[in-house]
């Protein structure tokens, strides 16, 4: 029954930059020590958490914690050098060559916090992408793709090349591409870092309502504790590397697990008496 | 002086080797010749069935639709009309039919070679040092090989020029594919393009603008070569401005050294346009 809740599971994942030779290693304290004798940098270590089907995990903390190298690990954009992710009972760790292809093309979509757009595409076929390399023939992933870009609000933009639109029309195209995939699992890596506050917001509400639609599950990544409590089910907390704190969002501002998620939930707390203080002044 | 007693000569040897070869290797020989010759033939025959006057509107048009500029596409006609006027047209269709042939021999080797370098390290590092001493070379060595093997004429002209204008198609083909960001390429991989959907739908389409400079600059170069290359047969302008050096004609010379680089200009700008001109729209400037 537990098997058949969680879509993913990750146990013990483990990725060093800096050093090549580390096939093998099962990284025992011993390991470890050497590894951070020879400066090697450790973005990911020791990291174990599981996701639900149908919730939004966000993986939360600072600039450099590991947060992306994280989400790469899971479609193996970037090579762990240690442990086990279980998609749907399969470890993608183990997975040959093709079956890892064919698993990107239909069990996950990312999107990317550079919206990674093809410039020489239109909109039309830069959310019908994936389904083309799946091999989907031209009028039905047209079809399915138009589809989407009505669904993330662009109809009317198909034929227009990225470079015509905006940075939160660009992500919009970026959304709809993940969606046409219809896959198990959507991993968004900060789409809305690079977005001022009031479009970052409309997207959040909009995620929100495509969430309540659709039920996917999510995996998403942010440096920003607003967005986490917003649109998270649960959340992990990143530090150096490691998880430091998972739980959902009320339980982790409630019961910050150390000093340094303490800080983040400091940050938003003042945000939060601001705001209703602001509110206050409005009805007074 | 260098004593006599000391001198040592190998031209025997490779004369012999050369005489060894061309008795081998007469069959292949004969078939590339005769392929290659037919080529420029056909080309040749095409250039000049068209009459004179389509192609100097053919050349104001093609420029006016991709740059829009009026006066530099009056001009390029003006020019390609002095090659007539100065009585080099069907000499300067010689030399066109000679680039014509050497250019697409070059594209056709050079884009799935600048492929190859762009996806093996190790031939990029085989490859860059063989290209830059190509680059580096002066054109006259190329004849030598050509004209043993091949004797004088327009084969070993074409093939020449081929090899002296290949460099910078192979060169600018792997810089343009290196050259496209790490997040398209990882966008790409993680949709799940394999190896040849990575290649088809992003790296090269992306590397269009610096392969069409390659074929640009493959294609100047392709033009001084052929002129070279009147020494060895090619014909064309070319020869006429040899003969008129040789017989100090200045006037002579001035008419078709003018045809020379009117031809040049006139290829320069037309293959720059079309370059912009097919620049993948989303990239081109609106
Ligand atoms: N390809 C790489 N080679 C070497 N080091 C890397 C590489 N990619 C990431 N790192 C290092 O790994 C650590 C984690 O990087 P990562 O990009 O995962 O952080 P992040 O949490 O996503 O940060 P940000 O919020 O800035 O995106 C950083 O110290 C970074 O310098
Ligand atoms: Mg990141």
């Amino acid at each position: 029954m537990d098997e058949s809740k969680h879509l993913v599971e990750v146990k013990n994942l483990w990725k060093v930059f800096g050093i090549d030779n580390l096939t093998g290693c099962s990284f025992t304290s011993e390991d470890v020590r050497m590894i951070e004798e020879k400066k090697g940098i450790i973005a990911v270590r020791d990291v174990s958490f599981r996701i639900k089907r149908g919730e939004v995990f966000v993986v939360m903390g600072l600039s450099g914690s590991g947060k992306s190298t994280l989400a790469r690990c899971l479609l193996r954009l970037i090579e762990p050098n240690h442990g086990e992710i279980m998609f749907d009972g399969l470890d993608i760790t183990k997975m040959k060559k093709q079956e890892l292809i064919e698993f990107r093309r239909h069990k996950v979509a990312m999107v990317f916090q550079h919206y990674g757009l093809l410039p020489h595409r239109t909109v039309l076929e830069n959310v019908a992408f994936g389904l083309k390399l799946r091999g989907v023939k031209k009028n039905k992933r047209e079809a399915i793709a138009r589809e989407v870009i009505a669904r993330v609000g662009l109809t009317g933009w198909e034929s227009r090349y990225p470079h015509n639109l905006s940075g939160g029309m660009q992500q919009r195209v970026g959304i709809a591409r993940a969606l046409a995939q219809d896959a198990d699992l959507l991993i968004m890596d900060e789409p809305y870092s690079g977005l001022d506050p009031l479009i970052r917001r409309e997207m959040q509400d909009e995620l929100i309502r495509l969430q309540k639609e659709f039920k996917k599950t999510v995996l998403f990544v942010t440096h920003d504790l607003n967005e986490a409590v917003r649109l998270g089910d649960c959340m992990a907390v990143m530090r150096a590397g490691k998880i430091v704190q998972i739980g959902s969002p009320e339980d982790v501002i409630a019961r910050p697990a150390n000093e340094y998620v303490q800080r983040f939930v400091g940050d938003h707390n003042r945000m939060q008496e601001l705001s209703a203080g602001a509110s206050k002044i409005a009805s007074a | 002086m260098f004593p006599e007693s000391m001198e040592y000569h190998i031209s025997s040897h490779i004369d012999a080797f050369i005489a060894w070869l061309n008795v081998a290797g007469e069959a292949q020989f004969a078939a590339i010749s005769k392929g290659l010759l037919s080529m420029i033939l056909t080309v040749y025959n095409l250039l000049v069935f068209i009459p004179w006057w389509i192609w100097i509107v053919l050349v104001a048009l093609i420029y006016w639709y991709c740059r829009r500029k009026l006066v530099s596409s009056i001009i390029l006609a003006l020019l390609l009309m002095s090659a007539g006027i100065f009585g080099y047209w069907s000499a300067a269709m010689e030399t066109l039919a000679v680039v014509i042939v050497a250019v697409l021999l070059a594209v056709l080797l050079g884009i799935p070679l600048g492929i190859l370098m762009s996806q093996k390290d190790k031939v990029e590092v085989v490859l860059t040092p063989l290209l830059d001493a190509m680059q580096t070379l002066p054109s006259f060595v190329y004849l030598i090989p050509v004209l043993m093997l091949f004797g004088l004429g327009k084969v070993p002209a074409v093939l020449a020029t081929f090899i002296y204008a290949l460099p910078p198609v192979v060169r600018l083909t792997n810089l343009g594919i290196r050259q496209v960001s790490d997040n398209l390429v990882e966008v790409g991989e993680a949709f799940g393009a394999n190896r040849w959907q990575l290649m088809k739908e992003i790296l090269l389409p992306l590397s269009v603008p610096s392969i069409l400079a390659g074929i640009n600059q493959t294609t100047m170069m392709a033009l001084a070569m052929v002129i070279v290359c009147s020494m060895i047969g090619a014909g064309g302008v070319g020869y006429d401005v040899l003969i008129a050096i040789n017989r100090l004609e200045v006037g002579k010379g001035f008419e078709a050294g003018f045809v020379v680089v009117a031809l040049a200009i006139i290829i320069d700008r037309l293959t720059q346009g079309i370059a912009q001109r097919w620049q993948n729209p989303g990239m081109a400037k609106e």
